[in-house]
C-alpha cells in the first residue's frame, strides 16, 4: 500500500481549486443562504483535497475484495467520512439561524454587529470612551477617606435596634 | 513549610462556615493559622542564627523548572515572625472591631486568612517563579480585601488602581525573575543570590526586579495607590499596608542587594527612589486630617527609608535596615490599630473633630504613646535603636561619597518629619484640643479590652526588642553579614557621645518645631502649587489607555463578517503561500486523470459549482449545489471510497431537503447587490485562497517523508478489529475516541437546531395522531387555492369518517374500513389539494424497505460498504419521506419518539461500550470480538464495537429527526398558527416543492394536480 508514485491527479486538483474558489467567493457574502452554500462547497473541496493528498486512486480497501496493494489509503477516508456527516449537521444549524434571522428580521442578512458599530461611531466622532464624573481629582483622597466607615461596634444589642 | 501552607489554605476554606457557625469569635479560631507560622519561625530560631534553617524541596511543574522550593534563612525569618504575628493579632482584632451584623466577615476572614499564607509562601519561597506565584496572589488577595466595601465607588476604584498598579510592576518583576533565571542557568533563588549573572542582561534584569518592588511597596512616583488602599476596613490597612504586604518590595530589595547593591543602575535607582518616597511621604503626611491618611503617607515615607536602608549596600545599613523593619511592622501596625479602636469608639478619624479622647480611653492612649515613641524615635524603643544604627551607619560609610552625604541629609530631615507627623498624629488622636470642629463627635464608647491587647502588645513588644538590643544584633547580623562592603554594624540603646547623637537631637528638635508650627506648616502646604500630582496622572492616563483601546477596536473590529472572514483569509493566504513558495517545490510530473469518467463527473462538479456561485435564485443554487455534490461522491466512487461515496449521496439528499424546508420561508431570490467594486474584492479573495489550496493540492502528496499510518491497517482490521471494511474499524475501532467527538458535535448541532427553532423548550411534543382534533378540517399544509377541488370526488363528511371513535353502529365500521385501506397512518390530516395518491403508495412500499436497508448496513458496515453513519442517514431519508408525504402527524406516527432520547442513548451507547472494554480489563474503546454459535444459521460473529457503530447510527438518526421536526414540522406548525400558507406562497417557493423534490413519482403526482403545478410554474418559471 505504501506507493512510491505520489503523483497528483491534475483532474481533482482543478475540482478543489474550482470548488474552493466558488465557496470562498460565496462565503463572503452577506446572504446566510449563500454563506451556507459556500461553506458546503468548501467542505466537499477540502474533502477532495483529503483524498487527493492520501495518494494515487485505488480499489475500495476492503480486505479480501481488494489485494492490499491495490488498495486506497483508508484513514483519509475514515476521516472525509466524519467531516461529510459533521458539514450536514453544521449545514442544518446555519439554515435554522437563517430561519431565526428570518423569523426576526424578515430577511437572512448577516449584520454588523451593533456593539462594535457604535464604538466605530464613537471613534470617528473621537468621544470619549470614558464617563469622566471625577475631574476634580483634587480633594477625592480626603473626601472618600472622611466618608469610609467600617462596620465597627462591640455591642450585640445593635442588632436589636437595627430591627426595631 | 508545606504543612504550614495547606493549614492556611484549609482555614481560608472554613473560614466562611466557621464565621457563619461562631460569628466574628471565629477569628479567634482562625488566628491559630498565622500565630502556627510565627510559632514555627521561633522553633527554628537557633538554627536559621546557625545558618542552618529548614529547607524543603517539592517538584512541582519539572518542565517549567518550577519547584516548590522553601528555604528558611534570617531575612525570612524575621519576615514570617512579622507576617505571623501581626497576621495573628490582626484576626484576633478583627474578632472584636467589626460588629457583629457586618457583612461580609465569612468571606474577610477568609480572605485575609488566604493572604498570610500567601504572604508566608511570599517570603520562605527559594525559588524564582515560586516567589512570583504567591507575589501576584498577595496582590489578588489585597485587591480583594481593599474592595471589601464593593457597594461604595471609592473601594472599588481604590482596589482596582491598586491591582493595576501592582501587577504592572509584577508583570516586569518576572520578566526580570526569568532573564535571571534564565542567565542563572537555576531558578533558585540562593543560587542565584550565591553565583549572580552579570553583564547588561542582569542590569535589565534588576531594574525590572525593582521596578515590581516600587510599585509593591509604594515608592514614587506610584505610591498613591497606597492611601487610596485605605478604604479597605482598619485591620487590613494594619496588616497589608503597614505590617506585611507593603514589605514584600523592601523584602525583594533586601534578597537582592548582596549580589547587586553594588551596581550602578541599582544605586541610582535605590536611593533616588527611597529618599524621594521618604521625604515626599513625611512631608504629604503633615497636611493630612484624617488619622489613617496621615498613618498611610507616614507609611510610604517609611518604606523609602527601608528601601534606601536594606539596599544601600554596607553591612551596618543592610543591619539597620532590618532592625527598623522588625520595629516598623510593630509600632505601624500598632498605630493603624489604635486609629481604628478611636474610630469605633468615637465614629470618627478627623483629628480636628476629636478633642479629649485620651482621657476617655487612656489604655488605647498608652498604647498609642508607647508605639509613636518608638516610630520618633525615643529612647528606648526598637524605632530609636533601628534609627541610631541607620544615622552610625550612614555617617562611618567612607566609600559614600557626596550620594552617600545625600541620603544621610535625607534620612536627617526624612527622620526630622517622621517626629513631626508622629507628634501630630498622638495630638490630633488623644489631646484635648482649644478649639476643635464644631461637629465634633456624639460620644465615647468603651472598647473591649479584646480590641485594645493587640495594639497594646505589638507596643509593649517594642520596648521589650529594644531592651535586649545585643540579641537583635546577634539573630539579624547574618543576613547583613551576606552583604559585600562595609564593617559589620551594631544595634545599642547607648553607643557614648558621638556624631549621631547629635543628629538624633537635631532630628527631635526639628521634628518638635515642625509640629508646634503646624498650623503654619498646613498653610504653607495648601498655598505651595502642588506639583503633577501622580493620582491624577494615573487616572489621565487610564483615560487615554480606554480611548486608544476604543480607536484600536474601532479599526480591527469592524463588526462586519465577510470583513473578519476576509482577514483571516488573507492570513491564509499570506502565510501558507509563504511556507509554499519558500518550502517546498511543484512535482515534477502529474496524472491527468484516472479514468474518462472522472473527467465528466469532473467537468459536473466545476460547471454546477461555478453556477451554482452565479445564481441569483436561492432554489437554483441550492439544487446546482446538490448537482455538484453528488458529483463529488462520484468522484470518491471512481478513487476507490465507496463508503464515502455511499456517506456522500445520502448526505447530499438530506442537505436538499433541509435547504429546501427552510428555503420556503424566505425570499426566492437574493437580495441585489450592485456593489461592483466589493464583488471584484471578493472574487480577487476567492482565486487567491483558491490557487493556494491548488498549490497545496499539487505539493502536499509528494510532500510525504513516512509511509502512511494504515500501513498495517489492513492485518490489525482483521486481527484486532474483527473486520473486513477497513474504513469502518478505522471509525468503530483504531480512531474510535475521534468518532466519539465526532458524534458529540451532531449531537451539539441537532440540540442547536432544536433549540434555535422550539427556543423555550428542548423540543416540543410529539405530534400523534390521537391528538388531532377531530372535528377540525384536514388543514396540514392547507391554505392557497386548491383548484382541483371541483375535481376531486367529495370528500367523506365528518360524521362517518374523521369521527370514528366517538361515532356508533355502521360508521365506526366504514371508519375501520377506510383506515385499513389509508396508506399512510396520518394522509387524513392533510389538507386534500396536498395529497397525492402515488406518493403514498410509494412511500408505503419504500419505507420499510429502506429500514430493512439501514439495518442490513449497520450490520454489514463492519466487512462491506455501511456502518452505522450510512445506516443512519439511510434511516433519516425514510423518515423525510414518511414527512413530505404525510406531513408532521406522520413523522410523529413513524417515529414516536424524542431525538434528544436518539441522541443521549446513542451517545451513552458509544461511550458505554467504550467502559465495558475497561471494565473487562481491556483498553477503552478496545474491540472483544465473541462467536457465538447459532443453530441453523451458523455461527454469528460478533464484535463488540458493533454496539459503538449502533451509538453513532442512533445519534444520526437523532440529528435528522431534530431537523425535521424543528425545521420541517414546527415550521409548518407556526406557518398554521399564523393563518398563512405553511407553503409560503407569498414568497413564491412553493410549499410542495419539498415534498415533491424528493422522488420523480412525486414529481409525476404533482404534475397530475392542477393545484400543485400552478405552484410549481411559479417557483421554477414565473419570475416574480
Amino acid at each position: 500500500m505504501i506507493d512510491p508514485d505520489m503523483t497528483p491527479n491534475l483532474l481533482l486538483v482543478v475540482v478543489v481549486v474550482a470548488l474552493v474558489t466558488t465557496g470562498v467567493y460565496l462565503l463572503l457574502e452577506r446572504s446566510l443562504t449563500r454563506v451556507i452554500i459556500g461553506l458546503v462547497l468548501i467542505g466537499n473541496g477540502v474533502n477532495v483535497l483529503f483524498l487527493l493528498s492520501g495518494g494515487r486512486a485505488g480499489g475500495a480497501p476492503i480486505v479480501g475484495t481488494t489485494p492490499v496493494e491495490e488498495m486506497s489509503d483508508p484513514l483519509p477516508q475514515a476521516m472525509v467520512l466524519t467531516a461529510i456527516v459533521i458539514t450536514l449537521g453544521m449545514t442544518a444549524f446555519l439554515l435554522a439561524m437563517a430561519y431565526r434571522s428570518w423569523q426576526l428580521n424578515r430577511h437572512d442578512e448577516v449584520q454588523d454587529d451593533l456593539e462594535d458599530r457604535r464604538i466605530a461611531r464613537m471613534a470617528a466622532a473621537d468621544q470619549p470612551a470614558f464617563e469622566d464624573d471625577t475631574q476634580d481629582t483634587r480633594t477625592d483622597l480626603e473626601v472618600e477617606a472622611a466618608e469610609a466607615r467600617d462596620e465597627t461596634g462591640d455591642r450585640e444589642d445593635e442588632q436589636e435596634v437595627v430591627r426595631t | 513549610m508545606l504543612i504550614l501552607l495547606t493549614a492556611h489554605l484549609l482555614m481560608a476554606l472554613a473560614a466562611p462556615t466557621l464565621v457563619a457557625w461562631l460569628g466574628r469569635r471565629a477569628y479567634l479560631l482562625l488566628a491559630l493559622a498565622p500565630a502556627s507560622a510565627a510559632g514555627w519561625a521561633l522553633s527554628h530560631t537557633s538554627a536559621v542564627t546557625a545558618g542552618d534553617g529548614p529547607v524543603e524541596v517539592v517538584e512541582w511543574v519539572p518542565g517549567l523548572s518550577l519547584e516548590l522550593a522553601f528555604r528558611l534563612d534570617t531575612l525570612s525569618w524575621l519576615m514570617v515572625l512579622l507576617v505571623g504575628g501581626v497576621g495573628a493579632l490582626v484576626l484576633v482584632y478583627s474578632s472584636a472591631y467589626f460588629s457583629p451584623r457586618a457583612g461580609g466577615l465569612g468571606r474577610f476572614a477568609g480572605v485575609l486568612v488566604a493572604f498570610a499564607g500567601a504572604m508566608l509562601g511570599l517570603v520562605a519561597s527559594d525559588d524564582l517563579l515560586l516567589l512570583y506565584v504567591f507575589w501576584e496572589l498577595t496582590t489578588v488577595f489585597s485587591y480583594l480585601l481593599i474592595g471589601h466595601y464593593a457597594d461604595r465607588k471609592a473601594s472599588r476604584r481604590a482596589a482596582m488602581q491598586a491591582i493595576v498598579i501592582t501587577t504592572a510592576g509584577g508583570l516586569a518583576m518576572l520578566v526580570g525573575l526569568v532573564l535571571l533565571g534564565h542567565g542563572a542557568g537555576s531558578y533558585r533563588l540562593s543560587d542565584v543570590i550565591a553565583d549572580p549573572p552579570g553583564g547588561t542582561l542582569a542590569t535589565v534584569a534588576v531594574l525590572l526586579l525593582l521596578a515590581g518592588a516600587a510599585t509593591k511597596s509604594a515608592l514614587i512616583p506610584l505610591h498613591f495607590w497606597l492611601p487610596a488602599a485605605m478604604a479597605a476596613p482598619t485591620p487590613v490597612s494594619a496588616y497589608l499596608h503597614a505590617a506585611a504586604m507593603v514589605k514584600a518590595g523592601v523584602y525583594l530589595v533586601a534578597r537582592f542587594a548582596p549580589a547587586y547593591a553594588d551596581l550602578t543602575a541599582w544605586r541610582v535607582v535605590v536611593l533616588t527612589l527611597g529618599c524621594g518616597t521618604l521625604l515626599l511621604g513625611g512631608y504629604r503626611a503633615l497636611r493630612q486630617h484624617d488619622l489613617k491618611l496621615v498613618l498611610a503617607f507616614g507609611t510610604v515615607s517609611q518604606l523609602g527609608l527601608l528601601v534606601l536602608l536594606v539596599g544601600y549596600g554596607t553591612r551596618a545599613a543592610a543591619l539597620a535596615g532590618l532592625a527598623l523593619l522588625g520595629a516598623h511592622a510593630m509600632f505601624k501596625a500598632s498605630l493603624f490599630l489604635v486609629v481604628g479602636v478611636v474610630d469605633a469608639a468615637t465614629g470618627t478619624r478627623d483629628l480636628r473633630r476629636l478633642s479629649g479622647v485620651g482621657r476617655a480611653l487612656p489604655i488605647t492612649a498608652t498604647a498609642g504613646a508607647l508605639a509613636t515613641a518608638s516610630m520618633i524615635g525615643l529612647p528606648p524603643f526598637a524605632g530609636y535603636v533601628a534609627k541610631e544604627a541607620a544615622l552610625e551607619a550612614l555617617w562611618h560609610d567612607d566609600d559614600g561619597g557626596w550620594a552617600g552625604a545625600v541620603v544621610l541629609a535625607a534620612v536627617v530631615v526624612g527622620s526630622a518629619l517622621t517626629a513631626a507627623y508622629g507628634l501630630r498624629l498622638f495630638w490630633g488622636a488623644f489631646a484635648r484640643k482649644k478649639a476643635p470642629a464644631a461637629d465634633g463627635f456624639a460620644a465615647v464608647s468603651r472598647p473591649s479590652l479584646v480590641l485594645v491587647a493587640p495594639a497594646m502588645t505589638l507596643a509593649l513588644l517594642g520596648i521589650a526588642v529594644a531592651a535586649v538590643p545585643g540579641a537583635g544584633d546577634e539573630l539579624l547580623s547574618p543576613f547583613a553579614s551576606t552583604y559585600p562592603r562595609g564593617e559589620a554594624g551594631h544595634l545599642t540603646l547607648w553607643a557614648g557621645l558621638t556624631p549621631t547623637l547629635g543628629l538624633t537631637v537635631a532630628v527631635l528638635a526639628g521634628g518638635l518645631t515642625l509640629f508646634l508650627l503646624r498650623d503654619r506648616v498646613e498653610r504653607a502646604q495648601a498655598r505651595v502649587s502642588r506639583a503633577p500630582d501622580a493620582d491624577a496622572v494615573y487616572r489621565r492616563t487610564m483615560r487615554r489607555l480606554d480611548d486608544v483601546a476604543a480607536d484600536v477596536t474601532a479599526v480591527t473590529q469592524r463588526g462586519s463578517l465577510p470583513f473578519y472572514l476576509s482577514a483571516i483569509l488573507v492570513v491564509l493566504v499570506a502565510l501558507t503561500g509563504w511556507a509554499l513558495v519558500t518550502g517546498t517545490e511543484l512535482p515534477a510530473t502529474v496524472r491527468l486523470a484516472d479514468s474518462p469518467v472522472q473527467v465528466v463527473v469532473a467537468t459536473l462538479v466545476v460547471v454546477a459549482a461555478v453556477l451554482a456561485a452565479r445564481s441569483r435564485r436561492r432554489l437554483k443554487s441550492v439544487v446546482l449545489l446538490g448537482a455538484s455534490g453528488y458529483g463529488v461522491a462520484i468522484l470518491f466512487l471512481v478513487h476507490g471510497a465507496p463508503d464515502l461515496a455511499l456517506t456522500q449521496v445520502l448526505v447530499e439528499t438530506i442537505t436538499l431537503v433541509v435547504f429546501v424546508l427552510v428555503l420556503r420561508r424566505l425570499p426566492p431570490y437574493f437580495s441585489d447587490r450592485p456593489l461592483a467594486r466589493s464583488r471584484w474584492l471578493r472574487l480577487a479573495i476567492a482565486f487567491a485562497v483558491g490557487g493556494t489550496v491548488g498549490i497545496m493540492a499539487l505539493v502536499a502528496p509528494g510532500a510525504r517523508m513516512h509511509p502512511p499510518q494504515s500501513v498495517p491497517f489492513p492485518e490489525e482490521a482483521v486481527a484486532f478489529g474483527g473486520g473486513k471494511n477497513i474504513v469502518n474499524v478505522v471509525l468503530v475501532d483504531i480512531r474510535a475516541w475521534d468518532t466519539m467527538g465526532e458524534i458529540a458535535v451532531l449531537l451539539v448541532a441537532a440540540t442547536g437546531v432544536a433549540s434555535l427553532i422550539f427556543l423555550q423548550r428542548r423540543s416540543g411534543d410529539i405530534h400523534r395522531l390521537d391528538d388531532v382534533d377531530q372535528h377540525a378540517e384536514a388543514r396540514v399544509w392547507g391554505g392557497g387555492p386548491d383548484v382541483g377541488a371541483a375535481l376531486r370526488v367529495p370528500a367523506p363528511t365528518p360524521a362517518d369518517g374523521r369521527h370514528g371513535r366517538e361515532a356508533t353502529g355502521p360508521v365506526t365500521v366504514g371508519m375501520a374500513a377506510r383506515r385499513s385501506r389509508a396508506w399512510l397512518r396520518a394522509e387524513e390530516t392533510l389538507a386534500p389539494q396536498r395529497r397525492s395518491v402515488i406518493f403514498e403508495v410509494v412511500t408505503r412500499l419504500l419505507f420499510h424497505t429502506m429500514v430493512v436497508v439501514a439495518v442490513y448496513l449497520l450490520f454489514a458496515g463492519h466487512n462491506a460498504p455501511g456502518g452505522g453513519f450510512a445506516a443512519g442517514l439511510v434511516v433519516g431519508i425514510a423518515l423525510i419521506v414518511r414527512y413530505l408525504a404525510g406531513g408532521r402527524y406522520e413523522l410523529g406516527e413513524a417515529a414516536p419518539v424524542h431525538p434528544g432520547l436518539l441522541l443521549g442513548t446513542g451517545l451513552f451507547l458509544s461511550a458505554g461500550v467504550g467502559l465495558v472494554a475497561l471494565l473487562a480489563g481491556g483498553e477503552v474503546l478496545q474491540s472483544t470480538i465473541v462467536d457465538i454459535p447459532v443453530p441453523v444459521i451458523g455461527t454469528l460473529h460478533l464484535v463488540t464495537s458493533l454496539f459503538f457503530d449502533m451509538g453513532v447510527f442512533l445519534v444520526v438518526v437523532g440529528l435528522v429527526l431534530d431537523v425535521l421536526r424543528s425545521l420541517g414540522a414546527e415550521i409548518d406548525r407556526r406557518a398554521e398558527l399564523e393563518g398563512g400558507d405553511a407553503g409560503g406562497s407569498e414568497h413564491g417557493v412553493g410549499g410542495t416543492v419539498p415534498r415533491r423534490s424528493g422522488t420523480s413519482d412525486g414529481a409525476a403526482s404533482a404534475r397530475a394536480s392542477g393545484a400543485t403545478s400552478s405552484s410549481v410554474r411559479s417557483t421554477e418559471e414565473v419570475a416574480p
